[in-house]
């Protein structure tokens, strides 16, 4: 059957160009592969290869010709001991050749399509929680499911938040050979900020691995493992160091799942310390909930409370997906009650009332809280009862939570401890203003860092950081 | 003399340069090939030869979009790399990743239909070119970041190691990659924890449109010997010696003496990327590898002058190559898009809460 050679377009976006020259004659003999013409645009010159070994035919376009349409036929293939008659018989049986093909496809493709591959991600049985983002994007308001929260205090210890880190890794490497810690300092030192103290001798140097300082490396070695299997936690000594691997997190991380059609997953915990910990100046102080929040395939939680530390460790563990765990360092000394239960997990993607109020909702994350709760003490002696939010969750977002606290209070503040430009509360003010918009009786108010980097001298980092003042002072205004 | 029947240097011994971290210039070994293992590899590499034409033809067509880098002229790499791994060894490579997947295991109808971009694609139309997954055989994937891959690939061998499974990763990337920061702290941390990864640099001279004497200083396969990493260079034009220096590379690091790093000196025919019309080499130098160090052609030879296969046999494996590629290509244009609802699937993997 004689093969007709087809203009190709040298990009999507050619639809015509020049066919500069013939390498090949009628009657020579090709191979697949060989140079048989030259085209060209106003761009570019290309070659063009034959598909497959044959004799030239008919050459249909001669060189020279310009404006010739892409697709369409420049040359006729003779396979091996067809005569040029062929060409002829061709043109009247092509109705047929096409109408078998179509025939051979729909044979085909029901046995093709069914032959999936098994997918390699673990799939979990029974009721499962829906992408509340993708359903959001869809426009429902995804309600969590309840949480017995007040069930698991019966039985607390009173801990710091860097115990609770602790025996959350702990715990969930006692229950899963397959989880291990990597990163800086995190074994003979016992952490930078002793958060692994006493790991290294439980576990040994196999699960609680010393890395040398190579965030960009370790990053990817981390998401390699969880791809083949493994439950990595990968421990930045600073999340601002984090920005020398963000590639690995973002594009390895965060995306395999959906290029590869849900064939290779990433089981990964990024954890390390975020924000302002006080006088480390612009390098070590930034918050990153917004650049983590803002991408797809990833979850990130910010713990404030004991309780938040342990029950969201344990469950970003646990998670199938990629999860970045946003701590904070003025927060590992902090004591609290904390669940004592091994199975205390917190659900990603519930947030937490700390406090109730009726006057003004006030939304906060990580060291936030502490000062969204202490602004709210002293606003209650004003007479001014604010309901305080605890998000726990940056990404997903529980939407719920907030939209249900402004229908009450019809008023909102979002407190944050990172920049304005694109922050949380940018993000909460959208969600309201489309959610919400009919029971608000104030501007959305947002408190945030100073859009400046983080300065050094004391006076400058205050000024720069929110403090219970901006928080009471917001407030104020928005309930004016 | 018969290529085929150079059993005698076969692993000429594990070289002293190994086990001190010294690189070597060039491996000269060569393995004993049967007649069925010579027309496996002639087949495999034909196959990808055909496909790669194939897809560029749809490319053309304005079938297939994006990015498209075709892996002609490199096929003995793969080919003979995956002739010589184990059955627990793991592959991860970058974005000229369809001869690879095809090697290990996916149906060439399902990478030809995620060139065009559909539902039966082998990642289900969302990855495309660049991004081919499919874990049969391994394979971990094709992913299109420069460099990104080594540092996942030392993540594979690490969970080699961990799983104490004897497998070691073969971890690819391009002349270009290999300039990385990322792959030197990949070196760092395999050779510091003993990790089985096998390092292979497929070095097509050009990084782009940038050659490697433009762009690199040093030779690659030198590169690992400050963190006690070795190499040697590899002629990728021979299928053979790319079989024997893998042979003896996996076992060094199967071994349990930590990485190493192979070289292998290969050329793409085509541009770097369909777009790409090659304006910087010239076409002497396509030709002196083309016409004098083809592969495919130095297979067919063997073939039929060192092994006795008749040419119709090789013609056999042709003419059925042929009506594979021409099968996929039918297939990947006839074959639906995905549904519109796929959109929204494998964001996340979901998750039962109160479990």
């Amino acid at each position: 059957m004689p093969i007709e050679v087809l203009m190709p377009a040298l990009s999507p976006t050619m639809t015509e160009g020049t066919l500069a020259k013939w390498l090949k004659s009628e009657g020579d003999s090709v191979e697949a592969g060989d140079v048989i013409a030259e085209i060209e645009t106003d761009k570019a010159t290309m070659e063009v290869e034959a598909v497959d070994e044959g004799v030239i035919g008919k050459i249909i376009v001669s060189e020279g010709t310009e404006n010739v349409a892409v697709n369409s036929a420049i040359a006729i293939l003779l396979e091996d001991g067809e005569s040029e008659d062929a060409i002829d018989d061709m043109k009247s049986s092509s109705s047929n050749e096409n109408k078998q093909s179509e025939d051979n496809a729909s044979q085909d493709e029901p046995s093709e399509t069914v032959q999936k591959q098994d997918h390699q991600v673990s799939q979990p049985e029974g009721a499962v929680v829906e992408n509340r983002d993708v359903l959001y994007a869809k426009g429902e308001v995804f309600e969590p499911p309840m949480f017995d929260e007040a069930s698991f205090m019966n039985d607390t210890v009173n801990q710091t938040v860097r115990e609770s880190l602790r025996d959350a890794m702990s715990e969930e490497m006692r229950a899963d050979e397959r989880v291990f810690l990597l990163g800086e300092e995190v074994a003979e030192y016992n952490g930078a900020y002793k958060v692994s103290q006493g790991m290294l001798d439980e576990f040994g140097d196999k699960r609680v691995v010393d890395s040398p300082i190579t965030e960009h490396g370790f990053a990817g070695l981390g998401v390699g493992a969880a791809m083949a299997g493994l439950r990595p936690i990968i421990e930045f000594m600073s999340m601002d160091f984090a920005m020398q691997a963000i590639d690995q997190i973002i594009n390895s991380a965060a995306k395999t799942l959906y290029m590869a059609g849900g064939k290779l997953g990433c089981p990964i915990v990024f954890r390390g310390q975020n924000g302002a910990p006080g006088k480390v100046a612009a390098q070590h102080s930034q918050c990153f909930a917004s650049w983590y929040g803002h991408v797809p395939g990833l979850k990130v939680v910010a713990p404030w409370s004991g309780a938040d530390a342990k029950g969201l460790m344990k469950a970003a563990i646990r998670d199938p997906n990629p999860v970045v765990v946003l701590e904070h360092e003025l927060m590992y000394g902090q004591s609290f009650d904390v669940p004592a239960s091994d199975e205390f997990v917190l659900p990603i993607g519930k947030a937490k009332i700390e406090r109730e109020g009726h006057d003004v909702t006030i939304t906060a994350f990580s060291i936030m809280v502490g000062k969204a709760l202490e602004a709210a003490e002293r606003l209650a002696e004003e007479g001014i009862s604010a309901e305080v939010i605890n998000l726990r969750t940056i990404r997903p977002l529980d939407r719920h939570t907030i939209i249900e606290s402004v229908k009450k209070t019809n008023r909102i503040v979002s407190v944050e401890e990172g920049w304005p430009y694109a922050g949380i509360g940018s993000e909460i003010a959208a969600l309201v203003q489309e959610h919400a918009f009919d029971y608000l009786d104030a501007p959305i108010g947002r408190v945030h860092a100073a859009d400046v980097p983080m300065p050094y001298a004391a006076n400058l980092e205050a000024l720069a950081t929110p403090q219970v003042e901006d928080i009471i002072e917001k407030v104020k205004k928005t309930v004016a | 003399m018969a290529k085929a029947k150079k059993s005698a240097e076969k692993k000429s011994s594990q070289s002293d340069s190994q086990s001190s971290g010294k690189s070597k210039k060039i491996s000269n070994s060569k393995v004993t090939l049967s007649v069925e293992d010579a027309k496996r590899l002639y087949r495999e590499m034909v196959l990808i030869r055909r496909f790669e034409e194939k897809a560029g033809q749809l490319y053309g067509m304005g079938l297939i979009g994006g990015f498209c880098h075709l892996y002609i002229g490199q096929e003995a790499v793969a080919t003979g790399v995956k002739a010589v791994q184990q059955p627990q060894d793991t592959v991860v490579t970058a974005y000229r990743n369809h001869g690879h997947v095809l090697l290990y295991g996916v149906d060439a109808k399902d990478v030809m239909s995620e060139l065009t971009g559909r539902e039966a694609g082998c990642s289900r139309g969302k990855g495309g070119s660049m991004h081919m997954f499919g874990q049969a055989d391994g394979f971990y994937g094709g992913h299109g970041i420069v460099g990104a891959q080594v540092s996942l690939g030392t993540g594979l061998g690490f969970a080699h190691k961990y799983n104490n499974d004897n497998g070691v990763c073969i971890a690819y990337m391009g002349d270009g990659a290999a300039d990385q920061g990322q792959v030197a702290e990949s070196y760092n941390m395999a050779s510091l924890w003993k990790l089985p990864v096998l390092y292979i640099i497929e070095n097509n001279q050009y990084s782009m449109g940038t050659s490697t004497k433009r762009h690199a200083a040093g030779e690659f396969y030198c590169r690992g010997e400050g963190f006690n990493v070795p190499g040697e260079q590899v002629d990728g034009m021979d299928v053979e010696a790319v079989m024997a220096a893998t042979e003896q590379a996996l076992s060094f690091v199967r071994d349990g003496n930590g990485p190493y790093i192979l070289e292998i000196n290969t050329y793409r025919y085509r541009g770097h990327s369909m777009s790409d019309p090659a304006k910087y080499r010239t076409k002497d130098e396509v030709s002196s590898f083309k016409d004098g160090r083809d592969p495919i052609t130095k297979m067919k030879n063997i073939l039929i002058n060192d092994l006795n296969v008749k040419e119709e046999d090789v013609k056999a494996i042709d003419k059925e190559i042929k009506g594979i590629v021409n099968e996929a290509a039918q297939f990947a244009q006839d074959a639906p898009e995905p549904d519109d609802s796929e959109l929204w699937t494998d964001v996340l993997v979901p998750v039962e809460e109160n479990a």
